[in-house]
């Protein structure tokens, strides 16, 4: 972790380790090529094993040890249970990863992994289309320390097959010399010294949701006029060269580099790039709302019934408040677990208050999730914001 | 003379691998491109499910609907085909004629950027181009770039990356075809008296063709169909066709327009090099 830390955005960059959960090259913004490279790897054996796990998570999701170049919550779970949990980051965007294991999942074929983390509107998908298996809650005890405002998605909303992995906030992140007094509106962020140098996330929930919510939509009842109308807001933005660019994570080398000074981003990126940076950048909610995801734990319907057993007890590890904690130490993402807060107190306490982890009922109220869309408003409105980025 | 019928069979032995390889890796695949191209989503259906309904209005709406694209990744790969070429013909020519002991770390030094990434290589021109690189910055205080114009983003940067990548294509082949001509042919020209230019135009150049003819073909159909440089170094008003495609396989999730797209781009990339190979000759085509 000191190593990470140490090393410049570039630099890291340049390793290929990535400068968040976000995946270096391969970021949402449509690069598809680094992900399809990473593809290739796939993920482990053909078959899982009686006393393994396969578990495919987002790139620096997991805490892990720069001198050992192991992760200790990880390998302590292995010794405490004599799993063989191996760990893939190969998860590296929601539309690639599902364009990769999508043939194999309909056919019914082993896809590499027992577990994968797709975000909230991809598990949608994946339980509508059947590729998941129901949890045996006889398994995951801890099952009930989920937070109380994610215990009931509309997607699955007795948590049956799904538990957050960890939470994403996203908002309004800024170069504190160009924007001395912060951004806290949309107006703020499409302010004269911005121009040309505002890049937006690539996902489409975030994006637009920031912009719905700032023109007072409640977006967990949107309509398509009124999606469509933030859309051609977008668009018109772009035409007008006020965004430069539609990415994912790279936002924050653009940031970084000077070629972007305000963006839409997510809380985890923006928490690393203050720390980094001596206080060059920071991050808020914008004051009309910001949106609110997270990533989810979930068994694929080809993982075999010893994979399912080993994914699960690896669930109900992560779910002990211990072990939460020392992950959202390293992660920085809001943590789902109960209890991790008092955990956090005893081994980081500066990180116990911190609100990119544990936000505050006030922060809470301010955060919203974007609705569920039907398979037809999935593809509508997919297409149209593809459009506004010139694809 | 007598043959016996296992020697007549033996070339078709030699090809079979490449067949094989070729149809199970080319011949399948596009098969299943031009299937895939015309389905429609099933009425009612999930997201990703198609069944076949021989919709070819497919291609003319994906047409229609990209031609902007579509445009722009030819006249991007045409300018970075034209770039490359008036980078590397100086290049080849003084690898090949003048750099004596010099030549095979001069040829290193052409492919040893092919050891990285094309992805890092391509990052690494952000870097280059970018606000915090040096050239942006000298540019602006020699008041060549304004102080709000930047270079990444841009159809510039798009275009430098492109022709910054396949610049070994085009080298290469150059490099080939003018290491092969022989020196008399060239003295010969000075001794009828032809000054450096005619020999240049009269003996060099004809004799370098074929090189060249590789050369724009290696470069210009990759850079057709890259979306690399274009979603690195660009942005959303220089998206080319291969972003499109992209996109719509995985974000929108649409397989019959990104097939379709992808078979246009073929075809069209198929006429153009037809013609140009017809125009230019393929007989001595290294």
């Amino acid at each position: 972790m000191a190593l990470k830390r140490s090393l410049s955005l570039e630099a890291r960059s340049i390793l290929g380790a990535g400068i968040s959960r976000r995946a270096v090259l391969a970021g949402a913004g449509g690069l598809g090529a680094a992900g399809l490279l990473a593809a290739c790897g796939g993920g482990g054996d053909d078959q899982s094993a009686e006393n393994s796990v396969r578990w495919g998570n987002w790139p620096l999701y997991l805490d892990f040890d720069e001198e050992s170049k192991t992760y200790p919550t990880l390998v302590k779970f292995s010794e405490a249970t004599g799993i063989d949990a191996q760990y893939f980051e190969d998860y590296n965007d929601n539309d690639e990863f599902f364009g990769k294991v999508q043939a194999q999942l309909k056919l019914g074929e082993d896809i590499g992994y027992d577990l994968v983390t797709p975000t909230d509107w991809m598990c949608a998908r994946w339980i509508r289309l059947g590729y998941t298996q129901k949890y045996d809650l006889a398994n995951i005890p801890n099952h009930a320390n989920i937070l109380d405002s994610l215990k009931s998605p509309s997607y699955d909303p007795m948590r049956e097959s799904t538990l957050t992995w960890q939470g994403i906030m996203s908002g309004f992140g800024w170069n504190t010399e160009k924007n001395p007094k912060g951004i806290h509106t949309l107006d703020e962020l499409f302010a004269p010294q911005n121009k040309g140098k505002i890049v937006v996330l690539s996902e489409m929930r975030d994006t637009i949701g920031i912009i719905l919510l700032a023109q007072g939509v409640d977006i967990t009842k949107v309509t398509e006029d009124q999606f469509m109308n933030a859309v051609d807001f977008m668009t018109k933005k772009i035409a007008d060269g006020w965004i430069r660019g539609v990415k994912g994570n790279e936002y924050a080398e653009d940031l970084t580099s000077g070629d972007a000074t305000a963006v839409i981003g997510w809380s985890g990126d923006m928490f690393i790039l203050a720390s980094e940076n001596e206080g060059k950048f920071d991050f808020a909610i914008p004051e009309s709302g910001g949106t609110i995801s997270g990533d989810n734990l979930v068994i694929p319907s080809t993982t075999s019934p010893a994979g399912k057993v080993n994914a699960e007890k690896l669930i109900n590890y992560y779910y002990d408040p211990v072990v939460a904690a020392e992950v959202a130490a390293y992660v920085n993402y809001v943590c789902p677990v109960k209890g991790a807060q008092a955990e956090m107190e005893k081994i980081a306490p500066e990180l116990a208050t911190s609100e990119y982890i544990f936000p505050t009922e006030k922060t809470s109220s301010r955060l919203h999730v974007f609705r569920s869309l039907t398979p037809d408003e999935e593809s509508v409105w997919a297409e149209a914001f593809q459009q506004a980025q010139g694809n | 003379m007598s043959i016996t019928v296992p020697k007549v069979r033996v070339p078709y032995l030699l090809l079979f691998p490449g067949f094989a390889f070729l149809f199970t890796f080319f011949i399948l695949p596009i098969f299943n491109l031009a299937q895939t191209s015309t389905q429609s989503p099933i009425v009612g259906g999930d997201t990703a499910q198609y069944e076949q309904t021989f919709a070819f209005s497919n291609y003319i709406n994906a047409f229609v609907e990209n031609r902007e694209q579509f445009g722009r990744s030819f006249v991007y790969a045409t300018l970075a085909t034209i770039f490359a070429l008036a980078i590397s013909y100086p290049l080849a020519y003084a690898i090949a004629f003048k750099s004596g002991k010099f030549k095979n770390i001069l040829l290193v030094l052409v492919v040893a950027p092919f050891f990285t990434s094309f992805l890092l290589r391509t990052i690494a021109w952000k870097q280059i181009l970018g606000e915090e690189g040096f050239l942006v910055p000298t540019l602006r205080n020699l008041h060549l770039l304004g102080q709000q114009t930047t270079i990444t983003s841009t159809s510039v940067a798009v275009v430098a990356g492109m022709t910054y990548n396949f610049l070994p294509f085009m080298t290469l082949p150059l490099y080939a075809s003018l290491e092969r001509i022989d020196p008399r042919t060239i003295e010969a020209s000075g001794d009828l008296y032809a000054n450096a230019i005619t020999t240049f135009r009269r003996v060099t150049l004809p004799l370098s063709l074929p090189g060249v003819v590789a050369g724009t073909l290696l470069t210009f159909i990759p850079a057709a169909g890259d979306y690399v440089n274009a979603a690195i170094l660009g942005s959303p008003n220089t998206k080319m066709i291969g972003n499109v495609i992209e996109s719509r396989y995985f974000k929108i999730v649409d397989y019959p327009t990104a097939a379709a797209l992808s078979f246009t781009l073929m075809v069209a990339i198929l006429i153009l090099v037809t013609l140009y190979i017809r125009k230019a000759g393929t007989e001595e085509l290294v």
